[in-house]
Formats: structure tokens, C-alpha cells, sequence
């Protein structure tokens, strides 16, 4: 089915199960420990193996010499793994180095060697019997002191590094009122609680690997380039995947090397990466140093608009893209924005949860709240009077949809905006600062084409198949209320199989495109699966209306399983794009704030309650997406307090590299959310009117937080994360 | 980790017995700091001596008036026993502010006063560290070290130990009981139990090898009013940055013991002096000789800051 038009009425609007507040479906498998997940995968191939990695120990140059004759030595030790006998291997499209290094290393920790054995422990053990002699090279490791060797990168996914409109440089000089802040957003790690773990097995020169991945088609493409083997002997499976976060888009080393380990040790190989390696051997978010520079007229209307980002990665790597809502958030006829990027000897850096907009809105919120005060302006009122309904780099282009006002008003009525004390550091609880922040929410609607199959049985039981993911989402429960929806029968009467490889391809979990694409997908197939039902039971699909497990048109009625009384009816389809993202800028929005007490004696910051409106299309689960929306509260509340990969900068790692060091929010950071959705539908983005939302919920979170840091202190913290050693001395003197 | 041989000990002559046929051996107890250095090697005992079971779980009075804690009272049970909530509250406050309710369920006295650093740099086996690797260097001066130690370090190594509990212990000037394979038993001051890292940081108590902690002794109780703030990034379950235990008297006397700047719970007595005077005047005193680098310098003012917290807290 090809999407061309907006949409019109169609089944999905009936909402009976759409829209509705819903318990997920994989829910008691979870809570019972009884969802499989690829490590515990042990019933899929008898006799797994453990393979153990082995990380590089430096950041940059070569191993001298490997040997290898202790660990192979070493009790139930059955085959190691190295560059040097695993054959020759290409590099995937979607890595930037080697899953397996050597003998040149590009990173710290990258996989140079993979020790297989009976058991976990044995595997562990002989690993650290490895001895390996390196040669170390000369690495660039920080991005302040590589900033002056920055390039401008190529496009990437269609965005281009520059873009601008009018005469920036002009019209920044003769505002009467400017802003120029330079702010600075630290590597980030995605710390999803699964680390990446796959089990292998080879039957003749078919390859299955159980693994844990977002992107199932993407990844058997990039496993049959990397072993030169035809991709239709590769089957991945990945059913349930404990979080993911962008960490898991791709294939990492405990995909490959699980495969190659079960080719050397002749029997299906496990693989999970330590929490160090997730850190060090994986992908991470890139940090930036960002400038911003606003002009606006003395009555608070942008006339320039600037932003330029820096970022490093590997050869070969891509910028992140943090200028990118700067280009569609706020009005102002004249703008310039631009990417440069470094060579960073670091591991590589990639997508983590709203790349390029979580940390642009951390830079780009706090210049707006900063540019307020300038203009003497309530912050609220400020972002409403530089709204834009079209693109403003395009004026021709409106967007589909654009709420940023009503979140911002709606937010600042339910929070109690009113209450807030413009002047920063005035407002005492005891010994606590208090202060409040809002920010713009503002991430990019993104389809992709989605398919998926539909089986009907004879008892009415509908069941979906999909390459589609769960990466903790809640896909599984939106798809099945999409096709109970547009079958008419109960949640209970659909089942719904994800992840594996043999079903249609799938847009799958990334950049917040996977709900309306692969639901949209799974309408698509429904719709031909309804004509398939209409057609056997010799009724005009036009006429049939599925409700309550059963076929009418007109006074005719027919349980739904009718039409599969002489047979399973299977139909499957993909849902396909026209151009209406080009016609229209589709994008969600939201508005939030946040209030916090800042311990005037120690500077320790708590965040006091969190409140996010968000317009987001049509809510297909109001549930799943509140969970998605707090959840990314408080992913936004780390970057903002406590998350940053600490760069060694002599030796080229992230320290860290465990959670104990790289801290993430706990509940006692967390006290008190609310969400609210606006009520809304998009009929540009597909039939099911939704757009994503799992990722808007972390964008301007941190700058909300910023702002209301210095709302409470009038301490202007521009480099995240906010400690409290960045406030001590600029907090009131002791008495 | 590697492979080792265990054994688990019914009474504290058995298990210094079983040191004495295998040393190198390991007491092990809650192990919920051993088993991960073991995991990554940074420990490799050959042999285990399991002491968990031993019969020093009591919580007993003393004739002196003080208490006597058993070194295999958990740290939930020690926390939470209601004379020590009741005459020792800055130690219970300090437990509660250490760790999570399930690691303070399998922690022990003993274990607590050995837990070893948290430096990052001693946890990666890649990297250079004096404590780890002795003689290899110390990765953390030069490196990322907003967390270390800015008294008592060395140039061989900057790190801090991580205890809660041992702050408030050190206010109250416990002791620590041993015993030896001779039987022989000693009783250390806190104050004296730590050694500070000079050019052998591997070496961090005065324990003989094989002489185990049998229990930790509080003097009777002192009064006052007691106040634990632990100052981290995230609100629970995050090491300290720093943090300051007061016992405040209503003369406005009072002791001060400092968590997080050093590699024991850091007091000096002389710098009580001064309370009258002012968190300014103590922390002068107890920050003397400080030395910091440029991503610590911040928990000098910190420790002044919190101080004058605590101390107003404490008037109330």
C-alpha cells in the first residue's frame, strides 16, 4: 500500500482499542522472567559454548605480537578467535571500525580476540591468559584541542552539514539585542540494563544467531557483507530486547564474533559484552561544543539565528547532528547553521535516543531562556511569540501540524509557571534554592516503509508477523490493538511474533519512527486481509464491517474465523511513503518544565517534579507512551546532573566504563512526573495518524532543568553536566 | 577470575588455623567487594576462607558502657539495632547513606573497614596503578580524578576509601579487635588502622597477614546531637564526593570526621578545637596541607560549605 493523501476516515478511528490506555501484552512474560532474552536463549541450540572478548588495551596503533599458547592451554578452552585466523572479513555498512581489530587497533577496547570455551568462567579465565605486545600510535583525544582541525562532513541521512536563508552575519550585527554563548554536552552513554549478547549457531552454511538488536534487516545485511555470504542463509532473531537506546541499531562485536566462534569451535557459541566493553568496545553520543548566537529586536522578535556544532568521531564516522532543530524551531528571516567535524580516536560515536536534537536542545533551549532575560521577557511568552507554522528556511513549506504554543501554554497553567520568580536566586525552602525552567520539546517525525504479515485461523485468532522490534517500547502491544482494530476482535485474540528475520521487513526501532511505521505497516496488511475475508465469505469489502469477532454487510453476519473454516488466510503487505514529508514538515512537539531545590550550602542539586505536555500525533497507547515520555524525563535529568563519559585524554578511553562510575538518575532523583498529550491526529503521517513520541521526551529536558538550576541560583552553568563543583563559588558566601 | 579452592571456617581460631596453611588466602565474608575484584582479577586469591558463619553477629554491651560489634553484624542489622540508633546515630545515619538496601544486607562490619578503593584507574587492569600493580605508576594523577583524595595522598597514589560507616566509627574512636593464628589479640585505634599510601599503596591497614577482624568496639556514648551529610551527584546508591559526620554538643564542642578527601575517615582532633569558632576555622585545620588537582580542587570549599550546614543543622 503506497501512502500518497492524507487520510481520511478509516477503521483505526473507530478507536475501540487504539488510543486506549493498555496494559502491554508482553507484560507477564517480563514480570515472570519468563520473556527470552538472547543470552538465556538455552532451549534454541543444545550444546552453547561461552565466548569471552577480549578488548584492545590501548586506544590507537598496533599489536606487536599475540600469543595466544597459554589460553589455549587453558582448561576447556575450544578456539580462539583472532583477526589472524578468522579469515578475511569486510566491514559492515553501518560500523565505523572493525568489530574484530587487528592488527591495527582503532579504539580502546575494540575486540581483538574472542576465547571460547565449556563454560563462562573458563572463557573468562583464559582470556586474561592472552598476551598481547602493543605498538602504541599517537591519538587525537580531545575535541576542544581538536576543534581547529575540524571539517565540514559530507551529508549524512539526507541533512546536510550548513544551511542558512537571508544574511545572517548582517542582521546578528544590527540587532539591538544579542546573544553569543558557547555551551558544551559531554559523551553519553546509552546504559540500557541488556548488554549486546547474541548466541550462534551454524547448520551446514546457514547462520541463526539469537541476538538483541533494533534493526534486524539492517543487521543481516551488514552480517552477509561482513562474511561474504549470501544474506538468505542468515536468520537473526531478536524477540525481546531489554532497551536499547540507538546502542543497538547495528551489529556489534558479540554478534560477529559469537558467529565466528561457533564456526571455529563447531557448535553454537554465546556471547554477551561486559558492561566495560559496553562502554569502550560499543557506540556512544557523541560530545559537542556548540555555539549559539541569537539577534532579536528590543520587543522580542528573532531576526538571526545561528548555531554551529562540533563534534568528533573515527575516520570515517559522521558528525552528530545537533543543528538540526535549529533550523525548523523558532521564526527569523535570517539563519545560518553548521556541522564540522574531527578526527577523534575514541570508540565510535553514533545514534543515542533523539541524536543530533537531545543534545542541540541542550545548548539551544538555554540560549532562548538566556535571550528572554535579555529582553526582559518571560521565557514562555518569548518561544510563543517566535512560533513558526512554516519551515523557516522554506517559508513555502508548512508543517503538518504545530502545537509548540498550546504545550507551552497548557504546561505553564498546569505547572504553575505564574508562580515563578523571574528574578534567579530569590526563592528560599530552608536551605534550599528553588527555582523553575521550561524548554521546547521538538523532535522530527520520521516513516519508513514497514511491512508485515496477517494470519486468521478458524477460531478467529489473528496472528502478525514482523521484523519488527520491542526494544521495551511497547510494540508489541500497539500492533496487536492495530489489528484488533481493524479486525474487530479483542487484544486477546491476536498474537503478535517480532524480531525474527523470516517475517516481512520491517521499518524496525529507531529515531522515533518505529510505532506509526510499523503499525501503519500492519494496517496495510489488514487491509488485505479483510478483502481476503470479505472475498471468501462472498461479501463487497466496501460493505463489511469487522466488530466484535465477527463479518457484517448488511444483514448479513459471519463469525470472523468463518473465513478461514477451509484454511488459514494469510495476507501481508508494506506500507509505502509518497512525498507528504517533503509537502509537509512533520514533527512532534512539547513544552517542559521543571522545578528544583539547589542546596544553597553545598551546591546539591535535586530536581523537585517534572511535567511534560507533548504533541505527538495521535496516542496509539496512552500508557506505553507515558512510560516512554517519563522515561526519557529522566534520561533528559541525567544529561542535564550527572551523565558524562569521562575522557581519558592521555589514553584515549572513556574511565567510567561501568555504572557505577557513569551515574544514571535513581528513583531518589526521580521524585514526581506528569505527562500530558495533547489530543491530536496527523493524517499526513499515515493511516494511524500517529507520529513517534519516545524520543520527543528526552528533547529539551536537560535545558528545562538548566534553566530552572538558574532560575534558583542565577548560576549560569553552559557546560553539562551541572555539578555541583560548577556552582560552589558563584552560590551565596557562608555565613 | 581465577580458579581457587574454598573452605569455610566454624571459629576465628579455625579460619586464622586455615590461613596459616595457605597463605595468600582470603577471608571472605559478605564478598560483595571481593568477588568483583576477583572477577576482574584485581584480586586473585588461590583460597578462600569462608568467615561468614563465624558467631561474631552480636551486638553486645560493654562494660565500659559502650558496644561491641561483632565483625560479621551486617551492616541493615547494625544500622537499624535501636541502641545504636538511639546512642550512635551518626553511625547509623552514615550505613544508611552507604550503598543499596540489598548491599547492606550481605555487607559485614569487618568488610566494610576492607572494602577497597573505587578509583576507577584500580578497576581497569589495562592501566597503570600503584595499589593495583605496585611500582607501575598512577594513572589517576594526570587523569580523571574529581574524585580522589586531597589529604593524605602521595605521588604513588591519590585514592580515596569509599566507607560511610568508617567516618562515624572514626568520630566515635572505635576500636578494631583482631585476632592472629597465635591466638594473639590486639585492639587498633580507627585512627591508627589505615595506612596512608607513601610509596606502597597496596598497603592499606596494619593488619599482619592473616589476622582477622573479630569485632569493632565503640567507647560509651557521647551525647549530642549527630548529623551525616554525604554529598554526591545523584541522591542514593553514588560513593561520596565528600561527606562530614558532626557530633555537636550543646556548649557548641564537637567533633568532625570527613568522608571521601583521603585514604581513611579523616579527623584531627586539634581542628575540633575550633568549633566555636566556625566551619571556616575547622575546616582550616582539617584541611591543612590539602592538595588537589584541578578536577578536586572544588571539595575544599565543599567541605567548608557542608560543614557550616551541618553545623547550623545541628543547632537546629
Amino acid at each position: 500500500m503506497k501512502f500518497e493523501t492524507p487520510a481520511t476516515t478509516n477503521p483505526i478511528d473507530q478507536l475501540k482499542v487504539i488510543g486506549k490506555p493498555t496494559r502491554r501484552i508482553d507484560g507477564p512474560l517480563k514480570t515472570t522472567g519468563t520473556a527470552p532474552y538472547a543470552y538465556e536463549r538455552h532451549d534454541v541450540a543444545a550444546n552453547q559454548a561461552y565466548g569471552y572478548v577480549v578488548g584492545s588495551a590501548i586506544a590507537k596503533g598496533r599489536i606487536a605480537s599475540m600469543n595466544l599458547d597459554a589460553a589455549k592451554a587453558a582448561p576447556g578452552v575450544l578456539a580462539i578467535v583472532t583477526a589472524a585466523n578468522a579469515g578475511k572479513l569486510a566491514k559492515g555498512d553501518f560500523n565505523t571500525a572493525k568489530l574484530l581489530g587487528g592488527p591495527e587497533i582503532d579504539h580502546y577496547h575494540q575486540a581483538i580476540a574472542l576465547v571460547v570455551a565449556e563454560s563462562f568462567e573458563q572463557a573468562r579465565a583464559a582470556a586474561s591468559l592472552v598476551r598481547v605486545e602493543y605498538t602504541r600510535g599517537k591519538g587525537a583525544y580531545d575535541l576542544a584541542a581538536a576543534m581547529g582541525t575540524a571539517i565540514k562532513p559530507q551529508a549524512s541521512f539526507g541533512t546536510e552539514p550548513d544551511s542558512g536563508i537571508g544574511n545572517f552575519a548582517a542582521a546578528f550585527a544590527e540587532a539591538p539585542v544579542q546573544l553569543d554563548a558557547r555551551y558544551t554536552t559531554p559523551d553519553h552513554s546509552h546504559a540500557m540494563m541488556e548488554p549486546h549478547a547474541s548466541i550462534a549457531a551454524w547448520e551446514g552454511d546457514k547462520l541463526t544467531v539469537w541476538t538483541s538488536n533494533q534493526m534486524i534487516a539492517w543487521s543481516v545485511g551488514d552480517m552477509a557483507k561482513t562474511l561474504g555470504i549470501p544474506k538468505e542463509n542468515i536468520r537473526f532473531d531478536s524477540p525481546y530486547i531489554g532497551g536499547g537506546f540507538g546502542g543497538k541499531l547495528f551489529n556489534r562485536a558479540d554478534a560477529l564474533l559469537a558467529v565466528l566462534g561457533a564456526k571455529a569451535a563447531g557448535r553454537p557459541v554465546k556471547v554477551a559484552l561486559t558492561r566495560p566493553l559496553m562502554i569502550n568496545n560499543t557506540t556512544h553520543r557523541p560530545a559537542t561544543i556548540q555555539r549559539v548566537r541569537l539577534g532579536a529586536t528590543a520587543d522580542g522578535k528573532l531576526t538571526a539565528v545561528g548555531h554551529e556544532s562540533w563534534s568528533g568521531d573515527l575516520p570515517g564516522g559522521g558528525p552528530e547532528t545537533a543543528v538540526g532543530q535549529t533550523r525548523l524551531l523558532y521564526a527569523g528571516e535570517n539563519r545560518m547553521t553548521a556541522m564540522r567535524l574531527a578526527v577523534l580516536d575514541l570508540p565510535e560515536g553514533n545514534a543515542m535516543r533523539a541524536p543530533g536534537e537531545a543534545p542541540g536542545l541542550m545548548a539551544l533551549e538555554i540560549a532562548v531562556d538566556e535571550m528572554a532575560e535579555k529582553l526582559a521577557m518571560d521565557p514562555v511568552a518569548f518561544r510563543v511569540l517566535n512560533d513558526t507554522q512554516v519551515d523557516p528556511e522554506k517559508p513555502s513549506r508548512p508543517f503538518s501540524q504545530r502545537r509548540l504554543n498550546e504545550c507551552m501554554e497548557t504546561g505553564a497553567e498546569r505547572f504553575g509557571w505564574s508562580k515563578r520568580n523571574p528574578k534567579p536566586g530569590l526563592t528560599r525552602d530552608g536551605r534550599w534554592l528553588v527555582g523553575m525552567g521550561v524548554a521546547a520539546a521538538f523532535r522530527n517525525n520520521l516513516n519508513g516503509p514497514s511491512a508485515a504479515r496477517v494470519r486468521l485461523d478458524k477460531s478467529g485468532i489473528v496472528t502478525v508477523e514482523t521484523d519488527m522490534t520491542d526494544i521495551g517500547t511497547g510494540t508489541y502491544t500497539i500492533i496487536a490493538q492495530t489489528a484488533a482494530e481493524m479486525m474487530g476482535v479483542p487484544l486477546d485474540k491476536v498474537v503478535v511474533k517480532l524480531g525474527d528475520s523470516a517475517f516481512p521487513v520491517s521499518a524496525g526501532s529507531g529515531g522515533q519512527w518505529g510505532a506509526n511505521s510499523s503499525t501503519a505497516g500492519v494496517y496495510a496488511a489488514c487491509v488485505k486481509l479483510r478483502e481476503a475475508v470479505a472475498q471468501k465469505l462472498g461479501i463487497n469489502a466496501a460493505d463489511a464491517v469487522f466488530a466484535d469477532s465477527k463479518v457484517k454487510a448488511g444483514r448479513r453476519s459471519a463469525p470472523l474465523g468463518d473465513a478461514a473454516a477451509d484454511g488459514e488466510l494469510v495476507a501481508e503487505d508494506m506500507m509505502e511513503y509518497g512525498d507528504l514529508a517533503e509537502k509537509y514538515q512533520q514533527s512532534t512537539f512539547g513544552a517542559h518544565f521543571c522545578e528544583v531545590g539547589v542546596d544553597a550550602m553545598t551546591g546539591e542539586i535535586r530536581v523537585r517534579r517534572m511535567l511534560a505536555v507533548c504533541a505527538a500525533g495521535r496516542i496509539l497507547n496512552p500508557k506505553s507512551a507515558r512510560s516512554q515520555v517519563i522515561g526519557a524525563m529522566t534520561m533528559g535529568a541525567g544529561a542535564a546532573l550527572m551523565e558524562e563519559l569521562a575522557v581519558d585524554k592521555r589514553f584515549g578511553f572513556f574511565v567510567n566504563h561501568d555504572l557505577a562510575g557513569y551515574e544514571v538518575p535513581v528513583h531518589a532523583d526521580i521524585p514526581h512526573q506528569e505527562v500530558i498529550f495533547l489530543d491530536e491526529t496527523d493524517p499526513t503521517t499515515s493511516p494511524m495518524k500517529a507520529k513517534g513520541v519516545g524520543e520527543l521526551g528526552i528533547c529539551g529536558v536537560a535545558a528545562a532543568v538548566a534553566n530552572a538550576i538558574y532560575n534558583a541560583t542565577g548560576v549560569r552553568v553552559r557546560d553539562y553536566p551541572i555539578t555541583l563543583d560548577k556552582l560552589l563559588d558563584k552560590l551565596p558566601d557562608i555565613a | 577470575m581465577k580458579s581457587f579452592t574454598y573452605e569455610r571456617a566454624d571459629t576465628p581460631a579455625a579460619a586464622t588455623a586455615a590461613f596459616a596453611r595457605a597463605p595468600g588466602a582470603r577471608f571472605i565474608a559478605g564478598g560483595t567487594n571481593l568477588l568483583d575484584l576477583m572477577k576482574l582479577e584485581i584480586e586473585t586469591p588461590a583460597h578462600l576462607i569462608d568467615v561468614s558463619r563465624l558467631a561474631l553477629d552480636k551486638i553486645e554491651a560493654t562494660k565500659e558502657g559502650g558496644l561491641r560489634i561483632g565483625a560479621m553484624v551486617r551492616n541493615t542489622d547494625l544500622a537499624s539495632d535501636a541502641r545504636v540508633r538511639r546512642d550512635y546515630g551518626l553511625l547509623s545515619r552514615a550505613l544508611v547513606a552507604g550503598a543499596s538496601g540489598q548491599l547492606r544486607n550481605k555487607a559485614t562490619t569487618a568488610g566494610n573497614l576492607l572494602q577497597r578503593t573505587r578509583c576507577p584507574y584500580f578497576y581497569d587492569t589495562n592501566q597503570p596503578c600503584n595499589k593495583r600493580k605496585p611500582g607501575s605508576g598512577c594513572a589517576a594523577i594526570g587523569g580523571f580524578n574529581r574524585l580522589h583524595a586531597v589529604v593524605g595522598a602521595s605521588e604513588a597514589c591519590i585514592a580515596t576509601h569509599p566507607s560511610d560507616m568508617a567516618v562515624a566509627m572514626r568520630a566515635f574512636d572505635a576500636a578494631v579487635e583482631t585476632v592472629d593464628a597465635a591466638g594473639k589479640v590486639r585492639a587498633i585505634p580507627l585512627a591508627d588502622f589505615y595506612r596512608a599510601p607513601g610509596t606502597t599503596p597496596h598497603l592499606e591497614t596494619v593488619l599482619a597477614p592473616g589476622e582477622l577482624i573479630t569485632a569493632v568496639t565503640l567507647p560509651k556514648p557521647v551525647g549530642g546531637t549527630h548529623v551525616y551529610h554525604k554529598v554526591r551527584d545523584r541522591a542514593s546508591y553514588a560513593f561520596a564526593l565528600i561527606s562530614v559526620g558532626v557530633i555537636v554538643q550543646r556548649d557548641g564542642t564537637g567533633r568532625v570526621a570527613l568522608g571521601g578527601i583521603g585514604y581513611k575517615p579523616w579527623r584531627v582532633e586539634a581542628a575540633e578545637a575550633e568549633l566555636p569558632r566556625g566551619a571556616k576555622a575547622v575546616a582550616s585545620g582539617l584541611l591543612a596541607g590539602a592538595k588537589t588537582t584541578h578536577e578536586n580542587a572544588y571539595k575544599l570549599p565543599l567541605v567548608e560549605r557542608t560543614l557550616a550546614g551541618v553545623l547550623a543543622q545541628a543547632k537546629g
